[in-house]
């Protein structure tokens, strides 16, 4: 399929030279240091105890990397105003993120910030081909949560029309798509699942829908999602990034060429570094996604860990827009663990195995020390499909998971079938990782 | 076209710029605002070459022009209209804008030429060619100011306070001149307390506060803006950083 050529929201801004963008760049972080640093306690406590002083200290945009991070706790902690940088009375807006700890984490919104971010998602919206001719449904939670309302300010913005249909009653969102003419879709690409699976339920036939476009954000999937997305709805699917404590939908967004999430880089730096050492990545190798605020007025964030894992794409898009791109969003720190040196997301071993017979395998990963050199192993339980009498077709399909795998990660590791039901459960769930390292 | 990069400068003892960057395209009207003793004149003095930067860079059109001497930043077409129009009392108009024209000094066809289109722009300053500049009033210095920056061609001008002590309508008039000469394709940066006559002319504004940048954004953004409105423009209270 041919990428059909779409007009970029702010070319001014999207497809800046990088020089000058860099120059913007450090203008707005020196605006935001000076801010912070006079009216947040929770910063200028920060910079005081490494002795920084953003008018003396940051000279360049590399002098951000002194300061240190910020983390969700941090922002818990500040519960509720705390870390807001402009009195209440210029906070026109307040958003909580989905949380699992004791405390949301509170951002807030000025009137610029509001149109910055209705900007912002416009561009998003507009990168994944949507245009003021279409008839958009955000299935989002409009509420606190920021996704509902920053997807919906940036449609209308686009000068789309918009339905706020808002989460969940599955047959009634089937129903307002067909009678409405719905041509793009908002929604997190395990729902547009969903509403494929109650279709078929339904008898509804996607090719009689007017839908065009599938907008998927808000948790990490699949390039193999991404295609029974568009295989089943009929649809162009594509993947945008957004964070609360950042601003929400509008942070990063894909481009029709499909090929990473362009950063609105005018507004946010980007940083991918080690989540164990805090080095910074080389572009192409998986990280902690790590964002500072250009423009936030109410709540700016410096140095954010978000907790998220990503890679820098290399090289430059052919769309036209300078923003280099960041990968689809391959998991949570919490869930990384490390090997050889490589962070590796054991779901995503999944993702590969399952390529190679179209089931996923029940599997799981063992790390194992022999010497000083750290081992993967990954066991999976047989099932039918992946048994052989012939000893050189189970090799073959062994080396062929092994190969797959190494080709993904750049380690090779050592495939151990097992029996079924023979891996280590917490309830009925396989514990995806076990670290035998240190026995 | 005008790039500065985390300027440092001390004005006497003072450390007046702490670290500021800015930067204006070709062809814009960039304000810059703040209160008094935000380091404005700071800013104009050390990229006019006036006063020597300690730390930092202003690069123009991609030459780096950090601490060249004030002859040197004329040259490379950049005048600058001073605070205070600064202009010589006791010498005729015309003798003004001889001055002006001081690195042109060997090419006397092209002054004489540059003068009369000047002359002929503002028939006010005609009129008063041969009367010492001293005699003019306030909006008239003002322009002869203007003028005078206008002799050496320049294609960047330093704007300094170019309303100050002037009345509303002769404001109106001189911002009015301001906005033509960015239509002629020279580019402005200009540095105003009056923020919203300033505002409204400027494609982008920078908003300083004791020698640094706090904010940033279109003109139209920042007249908008509410920190800029209570501190500058006289609405609601002014106590908005009083934390």
């Amino acid at each position: 399929m041919t990428v059909e050529s779409r007009p970029i929201w702010e070319p001014e801004k999207e497809c800046m030279d990088r020089g000058e963008l860099e120059q913007l760049q450090l203008e707005r972080l020196q605006a935001t240091l000076n801010r912070v640093y006079r009216n947040v306690a929770f910063y200028r406590k920060r910079f005081r105890e490494i002795d920084f002083v953003p008018e003396d200290d940051l000279t360049e945009l590399a002098d951000l990397k002194r300061l240190p991070f910020t983390t969700r706790d941090d922002v818990s902690n500040s519960y509720p105003y705390d870390m807001f940088a402009v009195p209440l009375r210029e906070v026109v807006r307040v958003h909580t993120s989905s949380g699992t700890s004791v405390n949301p984490r509170v951002v807030g919104y000025t009137k610029r910030d509001l149109k910055n971010w209705a900007q912002l998602t416009a561009r998003v919206l507009a990168s994944a081909g949507v245009t003021h001719d279409d008839v958009i449904q955000i299935t989002f939670a409009y509420g606190l949560l920021s996704g509902g309302l920053g997807i919906h300010y940036g449609a209308e913005r686009l000068g789309a029309s918009v339905l706020p249909t808002s989460v969940g009653r599955t047959e009634r969102q089937i129903k307002i798509m067909q009678d409405f003419r719905t041509t793009a879709l908002v929604s997190t690409p395990s729902y547009a699942l969903i509403i494929a699976d109650r279709m078929e339920e339904l008898g509804v036939d996607p090719k009689q829908l007017s839908l065009r476009f599938a907008i998927c954000a808000g948790e990490p999937w699949t390039e193999e999602m991404r295609r029974e997305i568009e295989e089943r709805l009929f649809v162009t699917a594509t993947d945008n990034y957004g964070i609360s404590e950042v601003m929400g939908p509008g942070v990063a967004g894909e481009c029709l060429e499909k090929t990473g999430m362009h950063f609105q880089e005018d507004h946010f730096l980007l940083e991918v570094i080690d989540p164990e050492t805090g080095r910074e990545c080389e572009p192409g190798e998986l990280g902690e996604l790590v964002i500072t605020t250009l423009t936030k007025e109410a709540f700016p964030v410096i140095r954010y860990r978000t907790g998220d894992l990503c890679r820098i794409v290399p090289g430059t898009c052919p769309c036209g827009r300078t923003f280099r791109r960041i990968s689809r969003i391959e998991g949570r720190c919490d869930n990384v663990v490390v090997i050889k040196g490589v962070n590796i997301i054991p779901e995503r071993i999944g993702d590969i195995l399952e390529q190679v017979k179209g089931e996923r395998p029940v599997y799981q990963l063992v790390a194992t020390r022999r010497g000083r050199l750290d081992q993967l192993e990954i066991w999976i339980e047989i099932t039918e499909r992946l048994f052989f009498d012939k000893m050189r077709e189970q090799r073959t399909l062994v080396d062929e998971m092994r190969q797959k795998v190494a080709n993904f990660i750049g380690i090779v590791p050592r495939i151990k079938l097992v029996e079924r039901g023979s891996l280590e459960r917490e309830g009925d769930r396989v514990i995806p990782f076990v670290d035998r390292r240190s026995e | 076209m005008l790039t500065v990069r985390s300027l440092h400068t001390y004005y006497g003892n003072i450390h007046a710029l702490k670290g500021v960057s800015l930067h204006v395209r070709s062809g814009e009207i960039v304000a810059l605002i703040g209160a008094n003793g935000a380091g404005k004149t700071t800013l104009v003095h050390s990229i006019a070459g006036l006063l020597r930067p300690q730390k930092g860079s202003i690069l123009y059109k991609e030459e780096d022009i950090t601490g060249l001497a004030p002859e040197a930043v004329v040259e490379r077409g950049i005048a600058l209209v001073p605070e205070g129009r600064q202009i010589f009392a006791t010498l005729s108009v015309e003798a003004n804008l001889e001055m002006g024209a001081f690195i042109h000094r060997n090419r006397r066809d092209q002054v004489r030429r540059d003068m009369d289109a000047l002359l002929e722009r503002f028939p006010i300053l005609r009129e008063r060619r041969r009367q010492l500049a001293g005699t003019l009033s306030g909006g008239e210095q003002q322009m002869l100011a203007i003028s005078r920056a206008l002799m050496a061609r320049p294609e960047f001008l330093l704007l300094d306070e170019p309303s100050m002590g002037l009345a509303p309508l002769v404001i109106r008039e001189i911002f009015a001149i301001i906005r033509r000469l960015r239509d002629e394709g020279r580019t402005i940066l200009l540095i105003e307390q009056n923020a919203r006559a300033a505002l409204q002319i400027a494609d982008r504004g920078y908003v300083m506060e004791t020698g640094k940048v706090v904010l940033q954004g279109e003109g139209r953004e920042l007249l908008a803006h509410r920190e800029v409105q209570r501190a500058y423009l006289g609405k609601g209270s002014k106590e908005i950083w009083d934390a």
